[in-house]
């Protein structure tokens, strides 16, 4: 164990100001320097990534007259992963009368990460949530109503107000599509200049600041080096190291790995989310996991046979051989408990042989009350879009029949290190989204994924970056830098390597298994011993990989197996360095579960004493042992206790 | 079940294409098409062969990458996207005809892969509600009527996938821009625009070079996302009166 990795010195959050936490932003807003209007045009920032942090950081900064580059890998900017969250975003409105304040969803995200977030950051997040959906409205984001004409919401797992706001189940899609044409706008106004189908494959790094991007353009192959004065990246989160997960077929974890390697610390990367509601896999084709909305869980009913083998129908499975577990051990949050509880469960029933559906790896979602209780149209108003989706996917009907569901892998906590200001350690290196660890600790909250991403764009970055970009603009940087060309040629020479392996396995065959062993070792429930096998097979499959590789065609056109393959090459290492964070995190807590460490009920048993810290890790090198820098985490506000959802 | 594929493979967007027939087999009626493309492309590149090119992303039918014409129909015989079409939808022995996007205003980079930069144009134009950040009222200070804030969300859910452009004998665009248009007049937030939105989108269109709307309405017919042909009624509706008024 000692030999994975090493410990070095602690690290803080030196941007984070003291005193009553409902006056921390304030404070940090007035002390960040200002950059006047007139010379934020002689300012420039890159922004990678066109999700919801990375696109409506862009459009504010346009705005603001920053001269902005941004970049994404797919076609269009309106395509970035952002556009599938379908349930919904957290504010604390208070619309409902219900009991809710800017205290209660600070304390509910605490509870909910399971006192491994940062106080002050969730408390930000939490202030800044009432602007978004402001901000959106304005923007023409439809989101439901009611008939009075104003906005409705509901409720999602791990909390008893409602407050959240959707579009049916399409609120990714509405805000990214929002953020998407206030973006468009700035294009038009020249402030953003877009480049689409271009990824980023290696962070420049001058004089010990973040200075500019290597960019591979994916339909000539040209190699291209962009600079500017800061650069944030906004790339999502890694959950496709597990390949099957509910992200899309292209993310992936290169622009912030790049970045690991050029120095920037990576925290928590053994934090992953599996999503409890997800239609369960049908055959080694797989390509990639549908999430069924945790909306869902407001009125569908999950359940099991109380028999271990009862194969009958669901719908002839009478009333008292149904466990409906979740309701029987959390009888207060019921259906509604938090996503990693959810999974578990799950798990633990299909473990116990009473999993339902081909291979036994599923529960029932059942809608049959909810349909008594409201009416089939009703349903299908709140819910029609993903039934349907549900429906075309498996080819069952589930208005007749219940739904089948199994956890997956959805959402990645960790991240690249930031503090307050979102920058990371290297300067100049800020970090927004899902991309960053920050404030989600070891579990994320249902619906508090878009708030973070939009919180972070539109309110905290734009309020932060001039701090750092106020000593600007920075001595001027081109090709022939000695760092930026050596940045450059180091890309060049990884895709020579990667097309001349000419071996034997495809790229997916190698991402494929490096997922299976992710999964079974490093998924809902990890070990010591797992974990240790684990490393010992990523590092022979990394090593199979970089011998055997087969990556066909050339640089200079359309090459999407070579895309992968650079993508696939960087999952191996990040897989390495999950591994040994999940082995030396000797505690379970949220998302994160080693048997080693649980209550008598099986419920995840934190050792606050020990691990009441965020682990950023230090890269030394591929396959060298990282550096462990430990941040401790100090609650003021909330009392750090066992979470309690019964 | 076994499937014969005959697929458009083009080099580079200067080179010519052909149709080139592929033998899939054992096919399993649950694989998404996008999974039976990926099988495929295992074994192409195994071979040693090229793998086809085509957009794709979420593989859950919202973030509109996919989309090829299969048997002549954009995004094949289902009403959905290409990724969320299944094998199920085809039987054994069956050949399909794989093809991308056929437009002017969309050339082929690759195989099935085509450039939509022109419909991030016509959002450029004016598909947008002037909105600074930090410039907003509380979300409740406008109600907006649940029948409007509906029929604005109807037409936002417009993919961008570019199959009713495909779909279209005349490669128009005009269900896309309507949709947008349609969208953002709806809301009491997109009016103080709306004049001059719709006058300047409708000018980007034309000007990518796509075709003049005859309301034939093969568009509406194979848009995933159902967005109505009457958005183009709204279009020209708006259209005309903001052309009349001299507003734009």
């Amino acid at each position: 164990m000692t030999e994975l990795y090493t410990e070095g010195a602690p690290i803080q959050d030196e941007k984070a100001p003291d005193g009553p936490i409902a006056e921390r932003w304030d404070k940090r807003r007035f002390s960040a320097k200002l950059v006047n209007p007139a010379n934020r045009r002689k300012l420039s920032v890159i922004i990678v990534g066109t999700g919801l942090a990375g696109a409506s950081a862009a459009a504010t900064l346009g705005e603001a007259g920053y001269n902005v580059t941004s970049f994404c890998y797919q076609d269009s900017p309106r395509r970035a992963h952002s556009i599938a969250a379908q349930g919904g975003i957290n504010a604390a409105k208070n619309y409902r009368n219900d009991g809710d304040s800017i205290y209660r969803l600070f304390y509910d995200t605490v509870k909910g990460g399971d006192f491994r977030s940062r106080e002050s950051n969730v408390y930000r997040l939490s202030q800044v949530s009432v602007e978004i959906i402001d901000q959106c409205v304005a923007q023409g984001v439809p989101f439901a109503r009611e008939y009075g004409g104003l906005l409705d919401n509901r409720s999602f797992g791990g909390v008893q107000v409602s407050r959240t706001f959707y579009a049916r189940g399409q609120t990714g899609q509405q805000l990214l599509i929002g953020a998407y044409q206030a973006l468009e706008r700035q294009i038009a106004a020249g402030t953003v200049t877009m480049h689409t189908r271009h990824e980023m494959l290696e962070l420049i790094v001058v004089d010990g600041k973040a200075r500019g991007v290597i960019v591979r353009d994916m339909v000539t192959g040209e190699v291209e080096s962009h600079f500017a004065d800061a650069v944030v990246l906004a790339s999502g989160g890694y959950g496709n190291v597990f390949f099957l997960s509910t992200n899309a077929m292209g993310c992936n974890v290169t622009a912030t790995w790049r970045a690991h390697r050029k120095g920037a610390l990576f925290a928590n990367p053994c934090y992953t989310q599996i999503h409890p509601t997800c239609i369960p896999v049908s055959g080694d084709y797989q390509s990639k996991l549908t999430l069924m909305s945790e909306s869902l869980r407001n009125d569908g009913r999950i359940w099991v046979p109380k028999e271990i083998g009862d194969d009958r129908d669901p719908r002839q499975i009478p009333e008292e051989e149904r466990d409906y577990y979740l309701e029987r051990a959390y009888p207060s949050f019921g259906n509604l408990v938090p996503r990693d509880i959810a999974s578990r469960a799950a798990k633990n029933v299909c473990d116990e042989g009473r999993g339902v559906g081909p291979g036994g790896l599923g529960v029932y979602l059942d809608f049959a009350d909810a349909i008594k209780r409201m009416g089939r149209p009703a349903v299908e108003a709140k819910y029609g879009n993903l039934f349907d989706m549900y429906q075309r996917i498996t080819g069952e009907n589930p208005y007749e029949t219940p739904m089948r569901i199994y956890p997956a892998v959805h959402y990645t906590m960790g991240g690249l290190w930031v503090d307050y200001d979102l920058q990371s350690n290297i300067p100049g290196l800020f970090v927004t989204g899902e991309a960053n660890f920050s404030d989600h600790g070891a579990n994320r909250l249902g619906a508090s994924a878009l708030m973070q991403g939009l919180a972070d764009g539109y309110f905290v970055l734009p309020n932060t970056i001039n701090d750092y970009l106020s000593a600007g603009p920075f001595e001027k940087v081109d090709e022939d830098t000695p760092e930026a060309k050596e940045a450059a040629e180091a890309v060049r020479a990884r895709i020579d390597k990667l097309l001349s392996i000419n071996g034997s396995r495809t790229v997916d065959s190698f991402h494929k298994e490096l997922g299976s062993i992710m999964w079974e070792y490093c998924g809902m429930e990890r070990t010591e011993e797992g974990l240790y096998k684990a490393i010992d097979r990523i590092r022979g499959l990394r090593d199979e990989f970089w011998r055997d590789v087969k990556v066909t065609g050339v640089n200079e056109e359309l090459n999407q197996t070579l895309e992968r393959a650079g993508r696939v090459a960087d999952f191996f290492e990040l897989a390495e360095l999950m591994c040994i964070d999940a082995l030396h995190r000797r505690e379970s807590c949220g998302g994160h579960f080693r048997a080693e460490s649980q209550t008598e009920d099986g419920e995840a048993l934190r050792h606050d004493d020990e691990f009441a810290y965020v682990a950023a890790w230090e890269f030394t090198g591929t396959g060298e042992s990282p550096v462990l820098h430990k941040e401790n985490l100090e609650y003021e506000y909330v009392e750090m206790k066992q979470r309690s959802y019964k | 079940m076994n499937i014969t594929l005959r697929v458009w493979r083009q080099k580079g967007k200067d080179d010519e294409g052909r149709m080139v027939s592929y033998q899939v087999e054992d096919v399993s009626q649950d694989m998404s098409f996008l999974e039976m493309l990926d099988v495929l492309n295992e074994k192409l590149t195994v071979a040693g062969e090229d793998p086809i090119a085509f957009d794709h992303d979420c593989r859950e039918g919202i973030c509109g990458a996919c989309g090829v014409v299969i048997n002549g129909i954009a995004h094949g015989p289902e009403v959905t996207t290409t990724c969320q079409l299944h094998m199920r939808s085809f039987k054994d022995g069956d050949t399909i005809d794989v093809e991308p996007w056929r437009a002017k205003a969309f050339p082929v980079i690759k195989d099935l892969v085509v450039d939509r930069g022109s419909l991030d144009r016509i959002i450029q134009a004016g598909g947008y509600i002037s909105a600074p950040t930090g410039t907003a009222p509380d979300a409740h200070a406008v109600p907006v009527p649940k029948t409007d804030a509906d029929r604005a969300f109807d037409a936002a859910t417009c993919i961008g996938c570019g199959a009713c452009v495909a779909a279209c004998p005349n490669a128009s665009g005009m269900l896309f821009t309507a949709a947008k248009v349609t969208h953002l007049g709806m809301l009491p937030q997109g009016q103080p625009e709306r004049a001059a939105r719709v006058v300047k989108m409708v000018n980007q269109h034309d000007e990518e070079d796509f075709g003049g709307c005859t309301n034939i309405g093969e568009c509406a017919a194979v848009c995933p996302k159902g967005i109505p042909l009457d958005t183009i009624s709204q279009l020209n509706k708006d259209l005309l009166g903001s052309l009349a008024s001299g507003k734009m």
